[in-house]
């Protein structure tokens, strides 16, 4: 096959690609933001029990992996601040990148790997043993029943376990700056506080809450687009791992330049 | 409401008009097309068999019918209305009084058995917690699972399994109840279960059943009408004793059991394919 329509071949699917991730995410927003207003009920009790799935039960492993990536960042910091006497930056350097972009993209990793899996292995095993016909067949729409409580509990919690992960990453670099940089914990904290603008804390939690769309999109759309037999499960599974991480690095990469442009100077 | 836009006509029932009629149908997967044009009635109140082997489009018939499928032509009327060209949400109303069981059962694996014959109940009725248990106690009562409740699908044997996925169906009272393959991988004694199961519910609540099987036994024992489709076409239509005693030869193949002659040459396989039998072969 020529190159050029290899590369146009690519292109068209992916689009499509996107184009269904946009439609799911259309129908479950419509489901959690405006049905309820319309007299359908909502069963919010599927949304806490996803809510606990996602958010809750994460929180050991995103505070352990963010306090050492708090910890590695102040070492890395101050490894080059040191030679130019300014060891007293760690703390806001540690901040600010745990704050604006460590902390919602460690998080989104870590619930990509527990949920967004999840959520394709859960509903691809459904769409393997028929349930998701009988969904239909049934009258339940599969996108208001099975998306939409993943969508809002998503919402939810990625936003908090960001939160947790800014305040477990400031945690490991302030055990590193009071144990080899000469701050108090009194003084890390004042420094933390001084060298953040609310700004900052914004930018990480709009990035949290984008990056909770595609996981949750990603993952759904896999399930459902799983093929006929357990093995089909197993690589939709993966697949939605492979192109959470992907869309979740570029949307980080197109939501870091937005701010950066449109940053006061 | 459900109650006007499929109105009640026991007159028409009681009369034998069909309560699923289905004109020129086709239906088509990609470029290939699985069902060529075909037409039938399924009787209210009685239950309606569609015979056909592997790759007939028996299967791809039944998924059209409740609506998974969208057909690229004809229409299916189901009480004076055609279901094939309605909206989304008209369709909802109509499923509401339609009741599908699976081949595999399709029980969610989540959810216990009586969450799972509860599911339709709470998300399309307002009756409060109570009401729906004893409804669902009920419901597995009819089918043989009483004390099952508790258990999880996987904790049931293939025919239990089956016998939920059926009171399920039944949760919301069903006018229509489709059948994939009900004794499919089944031993005989569990399946003439499955058979005695569907008499029991035709007689009890006179609704209209359609199943689709390749098992010749349980299909001549259940069905009041027959229909032997054969690669999306049907090749006959009749009562369980028209059918025994047609002489087309494409029914005393499928009901004689003959095997497919060999595939030798390349037009025999064209043939195949293309569902037209060859003139020394009819």
């Amino acid at each position: 096959m020529p190159l050029a329509e290899q590369i146009g071949g690519a292109t068209l699917s992916w689009l499509a690609y996107v184009g269904n991730l946009t439609r799911l995410t259309s129908g479950a927003a419509r489901a959690v933001f405006i049905d309820p207003f319309r007299g359908r009920r909502v069963k919010w009790s599927r949304s806490m029990h996803q809510a606990l799935a996602v958010g809750v039960t994460a929180i050991p492993v995103v505070s352990l992996i963010s306090f050492f990536v708090g910890l590695i960042l102040a070492l890395q910091a101050a490894y080059e601040l040191r030679r130019l006497g300014a060891l007293h930056l760690v703390a806001g350097t540690v901040a600010l990148s745990m704050t604006r972009e460590l902390g919602p993209l460690m998080t989104a990793v870590v619930v990509i790997g527990r949920s967004g899996s999840a959520f394709a292995a859960e509903i691809g095993t459904m769409k393997v043993n028929e349930e998701i016909d009988a969904l239909e067949t049934m009258a339940l729409e599969p996108v208001h029943f099975l998306v939409a409580p993943k969508f809002a509990a998503m919402l939810l919690m990625m936003p908090c376990l960001t939160t947790w992960s800014d305040l477990m990453g400031v945690f490991g670099g302030g055990v590193f700056g009071v144990m080899s940089a000469g701050f108090t914990s009194h003084t890390y904290l004042e420094a933390t506080i001084d060298a953040l603008v609310r700004r900052d804390i914004f930018i990480g939690l709009v990035k949290s809450a984008m990056f909770a769309i595609v996981i949750t999109a990603v993952g759904c759309q896999e399930g459902f687009t799983t093929g006929l037999g357990s093995e089909e499960v197993g690589k939709s599974t993966t697949a939605a791992v492979v192109k959470s991480i992907f869309l979740v690095i570029v949307m980080d990469l197109v939501f870091t330049s937005i701010f950066y442009l449109t940053a006061p100077r | 409401m459900a109650g006007e836009l499929i109105p009640k006509d026991d007159a028409a029932a009681e009369r034998g008009a069909p309560a699923i009629s289905v004109r020129d149908l086709r239906v088509n997967y990609g470029d290939r097309e699985i069902l060529h044009g075909i037409s039938f009635d399924a009787p209210a109140g009685q239950t309606l068999v569609i015979l056909g082997g592997s790759g007939s489009g028996k299967s791809t018939l039944l998924r059209t019918l409740v609506g998974l499928e969208n057909p690229t032509g004809g229409s299916i009327w189901i009480r004076g209305r055609d279901f094939a060209s309605m909206k989304e949400s008209e369709r909802d109303e109509l499923r509401k009084r339609m009741g599908m069981s699976f081949q595999s059962g399709a029980l969610f694996g989540s959810m216990t058995v009586a969450e799972n014959v509860a599911l339709p109940l709470r998300e399309h009725t307002n009756l409060d917690r109570s009401t729906i248990d004893i409804m669902v106690r009920l419901k597995l009562n009819q089918v043989g699972l009483s004390g099952f409740e508790n258990y999880m699908p996987a904790q049931l044997s293939g025919g239990m399994r089956k016998r939920a996925a059926v009171a399920r169906a039944l949760a919301m009272d069903p006018e229509v109840l489709f059948f994939d393959e009900p004794s499919a991988g089944l031993d005989p004694i569990i399946a003439a279960g499955i058979d005695d199961l569907i008499l029991k519910l035709k007689q009890a609540f006179h609704i209209t059943i359609l199943v689709v099987t390749h098992e010749l036994a349980s299909a001549f024992l259940i069905a009041d009408r027959m229909i032997l489709l054969i690669k999306g076409n049907i090749v006959a239509d009749g009562t369980p004793e028209e059918l025994r005693q047609s002489t087309h030869p494409r029914v005393r193949q499928f009901l004689d059991r003959v095997p497919e002659k060999e595939l030798t040459a390349e037009i025999d396989y064209l043939q195949m394919l293309t569902g037209e039998i060859p003139p020394e072969r009819q």
